[in-house]
């Protein structure tokens, strides 16, 4: 078990999400740094898609009330055990009764704590995460609490990881010629055009040149943008279709909205691009008040940051098994 | 039927909609959004469901997500040649035979007007009907399920008399009560979450229409009928 000691709100439980019944409506949730779930639970040789802790408000503390062995990944902060700064995106033991605490990280957005073994939570529609408009899922269909108390999946690889725990290359790192920085400060997210793009005319040149600013009505279910407004040339009333996290639709104000995790299963607004699926969790690590530019890209670069992320997924479970299975042999 | 290559724009990011031709265009690099060219009727929605069932037999796609006359396509992975991806598309589309699915029918009991009916007096100064009127329109319509989504279970249902069109709300409610009986646009519905809605109540239904922990979590299924029966007239 672990125990929440202390949590902000919208703090939830996540997995890499509930895809497969938007055709009913169910939105598909899961981490809004699925990059981060996959590592972590990766390292820790789960199943890339066990359930985890998405924390986007700090502080955050639980008590472990057995041993474990857990990571947290995504944040580019330094989580405490007992009050003892510990790696992130590193896999540490932890003993019954430890404090894991997580502050706020010093840039990005959300951390995740990934535990051996997984959370030990009913799937529901194949899947743990939390749909907090649906209200069901992950624990009890809610935010954590003050006081909820998780079940953690056994794990048979417990002594696999030396003392001083076991560490990845973040993607930032690792990834660095496939996620580029700009000099400015600014996240840079790539996007194809989408449906209604042409109808922007001169505004889809400034939808693609701006700098924009994630509002402070932004969460899970989609970011809203503020910069100079974007008008289509033309008022098209749209029918209802299917949307997916990453696309950017502009609603009679101008200012676009990029849908993420949570995002609607269905919408009706001119959308100007879609964000290519591997460049979501830059977005999901975009704070509040960040600044983001658009990146007009292709399918053939999407697909080349896809097999990039592919392989070093891969290469990370195939170098924590041979660790581990060294240390094992070693013990 | 036959969807032109356009030599001008790069055809796997948009192909416009033709005469007879279905628009494709992509969301992000996996998802290829169809749109059927034509009225939004059924003709054109028993065809996006014929569609749909081919699509089922692609092994490279992981979701199928019928709408209102269009259809979003997902891909495991980004395809590597998105041309390919729109030719198979319009091939399928080109070759999607009108289907009717043969639903269930679903009789929805609704206590029309009342504290819920918000919209009631706003749809009547819109149609220049009666309230009366309003909910006589309503609950003889026949309804057929034309796809779900928006929220966990939500049924976009046509069959709306014309004279009860009443356009979407340019400032949503805020907490519309889940169970409301709405319309939006040339579409009726029930609301299945208490939230922000941009649609218009005219009544409440208390059935239940949506269960995560069921096998069959969602009440109403594409191509099923719908019919509203008077509970309660409230005015």
């Amino acid at each position: 078990m672990i125990e929440i000691i202390e949590t902000g709100p919208f703090n939830t439980v996540q997995d890499l999400g509930r895809p497969g019944y938007r055709d009913i409506g169910v939105s598909a949730s899961g981490a809004m740094d699925p990059l981060a779930v996959r590592i972590g639970n990766s390292l820790l040789g789960n199943d890339e898609g066990a359930a985890v802790l998405e924390i986007q408000t700090f502080p955050f503390c639980l008590r472990f009330d057995r041993r474990a062995v857990f990571i947290v990944s995504g944040s580019d902060g330094a989580p405490l055990l007992d009050g003892i700064e510990k790696l992130s995106w590193c896999a540490h033991h932890a003993e019954a009764g430890q404090v894991l605490e997580l502050r706020q990280p010093p840039k990005l957005a959300r951390a995740y704590v990934c535990i051996a073994g997984g959370l030990d939570i009913a799937p529901v529609m194949g899947s743990r995460s939390t749909s907090l408009r649906g209200g069901f899922g992950g624990h009890a269909g809610r935010p954590l609490q003050k006081g909820d108390r998780i079940a953690i999946g056994d794990d048979a690889s417990l002594l696999a990881v030396p003392p001083s725990g076991l560490a990845v290359v973040e993607p930032l790192v690792a990834l660095a010629d496939v996620f580029p920085q700009s000099t400015d400060g600014a996240v840079l997210v790539r996007a194809l055009p989408a449906g209604e793009h042409g109808l922007f005319a001169e505004d889809g040149a400034a939808f693609w040149n701006q700098t924009w600013r994630i509002s402070a009505r932004s969460d899970r279910t989609g970011y809203r943008l503020s910069g100079d407004p974007i008008m289509p040339t033309d008022v098209v009333e749209m029918r209802s279709h299917g949307v997916v996290p990453g696309v950017i639709q502009v609603p009679p104000g101008g200012e676009p909205i990029v849908q993420m995790s949570d995002a609607n299963t269905a919408g009706g607004y001119p959308k100007i691009a879609g964000v290519i699926e591997c460049d979501l969790w830059r977005l999901g690590q975009a704070r509040i008040g960040s600044r983001l530019r658009f990146v007009r890209s292709t399918h053939a670069q999407a697909r080349a940051v896809e097999q990039a992320v592919a392989r070093y997924i891969e290469d990370v479970k195939v170098t924590s098994g041979m660790v581990k299975r060294a240390l094992k042999a070693f013990a | 039927m036959i969807a032109t290559p356009n030599k001008h724009v790069p055809r796997h990011q948009i192909v416009p909609l033709g005469q007879n031709r279905a628009r494709i265009s992509s969301i992000g690099a996996r998802s290829f959004l169809l749109e059927a060219p034509g009225d939004f009727d059924l003709a054109s929605q028993r065809r996006i469901w014929a569609l749909s069932q081919t699509l089922k037999g692609w092994a490279d796609l992981a979701e199928i997500i019928p709408g209102m006359t269009n259809l979003l396509a997902i891909f495991r992975e980004t395809p590597e040649e998105p041309e390919q991806i729109i030719d198979r598309l319009c091939a399928a589309w080109d070759a999607a035979q009108s289907i009717d699915l043969s639903g269930k029918t679903i009789e929805i009991p609704v206590h029309y007007g009342g504290e819920f009916a918000v919209d009631l007096a706003a749809l009547c100064d819109l149609s220049g009907l009666t309230d009366q009127e309003v909910i006589r329109l309503h609950h003889q319509g026949t309804y057929r399920v034309f796809a779900l989504g928006s929220a966990p279970g939500f049924g976009y249902l046509h069959g709306l008399d014309p004279r009860l069109y009443m356009p979407r709300k340019t400032v949503p409610s805020l907490k519309m009560e889940k169970g409301c009986v709405t319309i939006g646009g040339m579409q009726t519905g029930v609301a299945m979450l208490t939230g922000p809605n941009g649609w218009n109540s005219i009544g409440f239904a208390e059935l239940q229409m949506f269960d995560p922990l069921s096998p069959m979590p969602a009440m109403m299924a594409p191509g099923d009928t719908v019919r509203f029966v008077p509970e309660r007239i409230e005015l």
